[in-house]
């Protein structure tokens, strides 16, 4: 065959499966691509693999009974999750959390984030290549902070702390001191991660320019978090509706320009530096007192219905809850972070080839616990 | 072809190397060396405690599983109500601490210990005198702050790097 030949070769499109169990799916999630030849032409996801029915769980369990599920939700950052169910029950029976809890759970969502950032990061290097060294050393920065958690409540994992007025146990004596180490040794830890790996060649030919969400696009499917304020979105929760005590803390919200891969990678990075900003305040500023309202074990909210959000490490993560005056929720609807942002996938890997796919979808950073709910 | 710096990234390498290699080990070699847990860990088992608890059932209304199932009766001699059988289905337990957080009698504990697999779904089904506290099933600091001095410090990791960096 010459070359003329070759280059009027016809090729035609077809399908190859990815997943549901691919190392770079994180989860059980499987996406139909329509190749030709190594470029994607579209994509078509396939969820509902790990669809354990928690919406109608939370109908059978009291109000306090669902926490321990929600941990279930993102399970990377069961802080946060337990956090917007807490506030949303808390709308909704109208309940004052008291201003230690307040402030303890700033600090632990706050230091939830830094972990999720970390295995966000270590995952998405993994991807593109910088295989599993970054990886491990992000997980030892969030074996740290797993130990705090571990030492407020007894769980790696499934931490089920937070709880309606307040959290459920004070801390420890030792968890301040710790938690001051954690925090000088994580900015030292980040710059060196940084000077590493901002520099690298083989990074920045891989997610320079590559999957670039526009701005309106984001905006138009309902993007939040890191992959939209990688996009230029200036839309972060606690700047735009503060809820706790998020107005009384000093940090910026950091940007992407473009919108690509690199750029969601870089605004995780400066999140964490804005986080540890964030607890390095909470961490001077914490009074002392009670951590927990007086709140009874079977709350009663009275009929109606509450809707609250929080920036979750992902994303905006919404709880809507109507009440009819019983000790179960009428109906839990949850707006979950990684689906929605999902959604711009298929607009992101158009027309990019197949190790780019891979990077795009690790750069979206999402759970699959939370897709299937 | 020059050969000025040649071998000097082999060195570079070789060094960082030997540091590690004269360097503490890192690696907890378990089970014969052990780091401590944290003392509030919900281990996993229920520990109960057959003197304190009056048979209020609170325990089993909080349980978002339903794995705590109680028996109670009333003991017409002596005049008392107590409680006939106290079953937990460890298999259905999440170890949420809901019901250690509930107790109004300070009757439940978490387990403090962690490796009690078992062969048999039927042995995770926990009746009466196999949930009482024994030595090889210590309680849990979880809701109970006064066992915290009885239990040993917890081991962090940020501790063994600061350690190790002196």
């Amino acid at each position: 065959m010459t070359t003329t030949e070759m280059m009027t070769l016809k090729t035609e499109p077809f399908v190859l499966n990815f997943g549901p169990v691919h190392p770079s799916t994180h989860g059980v999630y499987r996406m139909r691509a329509t190749l030709d030849g190594e470029v994607i032409l579209d994509i078509e996801p396939v969820v509902g693999y790990l669809h354990r029915g928690i919406e109608k769980l939370a109908e059978e369990r009291t109000y306090s009974g669902f926490i321990p599920l929600t941990d279930r939700l993102d399970y990377i950052s069961p802080m946060s999750n337990n956090l917007g169910y807490c506030l949303a029950v808390e709308k909704l029976a109208g309940i004052k959390v008291p201003e230690r809890a307040e402030y303890l759970r700033v600090i632990m969502a706050e230091l939830q984030r830094l972990a999720n950032h970390c295995i966000a990061i270590g995952s998405f290097l993994n991807d593109t290549g910088a295989y599993y060294t970054p990886f491990m050393y992000a997980f030892r920065e969030r074996e740290k902070i797993i130990d705090l958690f571990d030492m407020v409540c007894g769980q790696r994992l499934t931490y089920n702390y937070m709880r309606i007025g307040g959290v459920s146990q004070d801390i420890p004596d030792e968890f301040l001191p710790a938690l001051k180490k954690i925090v000088e040794g994580m900015s030292r830890w980040i710059d060196e991660y940084d000077f590493l790996l901002m520099q690298n060649e083989i990074l920045l030919a891989r997610t320079k320019g590559v999957g670039v969400l526009p701005r309106e696009t984001a905006i138009n499917c309902g993007i939040s978090g890191p992959v939209a304020r990688g996009s230029g979105v200036n839309w972060d929760l606690r700047k735009a509706d503060p809820y706790s005590i998020y107005d009384r803390f000093e940090f910026d919200i950091p940007l992407g320009e473009t919108g690509d891969c690199y750029d969601r990678y870089r605004v995780r990075v400066e999140e964490m530096r804005q986080s540890l900003r964030i607890i390095k305040q909470a961490m001077n500023d914490i009074p002392a007192g009670p951590v927990r309202a007086d709140v009874p074990h079977l709350v009663r909210p009275p009929a109606g219905e509450a809707y609250a959000h929080i920036e979750a490490p992902k994303g905006e993560l919404g709880y809507y809850l109507v009440s009819d005056n019983s000790i179960a929720p009428y109906r839990c609807h949850i707006r979950p972070t990684s689906l929605i942002n999902l959604t711009a996938l298929r607009e992101m890997v158009k027309g990019w080839k197949v190790a780019d796919l891979i990077a795009i979808f690790g750069s979206i950073d999402i759970t699959m616990g939370e897709v299937d709910r | 072809m020059k050969f000025e710096r040649y071998g000097l990234g082999l060195i570079k390498g070789m060094t960082v190397t030997i540091q590690h290699l004269l360097r503490h080990p890192t690696v907890t070699q378990f089970p014969e060396q052990r780091l401590n847990i944290s003392r509030r860990t919900r281990g996993n088992e229920l520990i109960w405690s057959r003197e304190k608890c009056t048979g209020c059932a609170t325990c089993a209304k909080t349980c978002p599983q339903g794995a705590i199932e109680i028996v109670t009766a009333t003991n017409l001699a002596d005049n008392k109500y107590e409680v006939e059988t106290y079953r937990v289905d460890t298999g259905y337990c999440i170890q949420c601490g809901l019901c250690v957080e509930a107790c109004p009698y300070d009757a439940l504990f978490m387990g403090y210990s962690f490796e009690r697999a078992k062969y048999r779904r039927g042995d995770l089904v926990q009746t009466d005198d196999e949930l009482l506290e024994s030595p090889e099933r210590p309680a849990s600091a979880y809701f109970h702050p006064e066992i915290d001095e009885k239990l040993p410090k917890q081991t962090l990791l940020i501790d063994k790097i600061v350690e190790k960096r002196k």
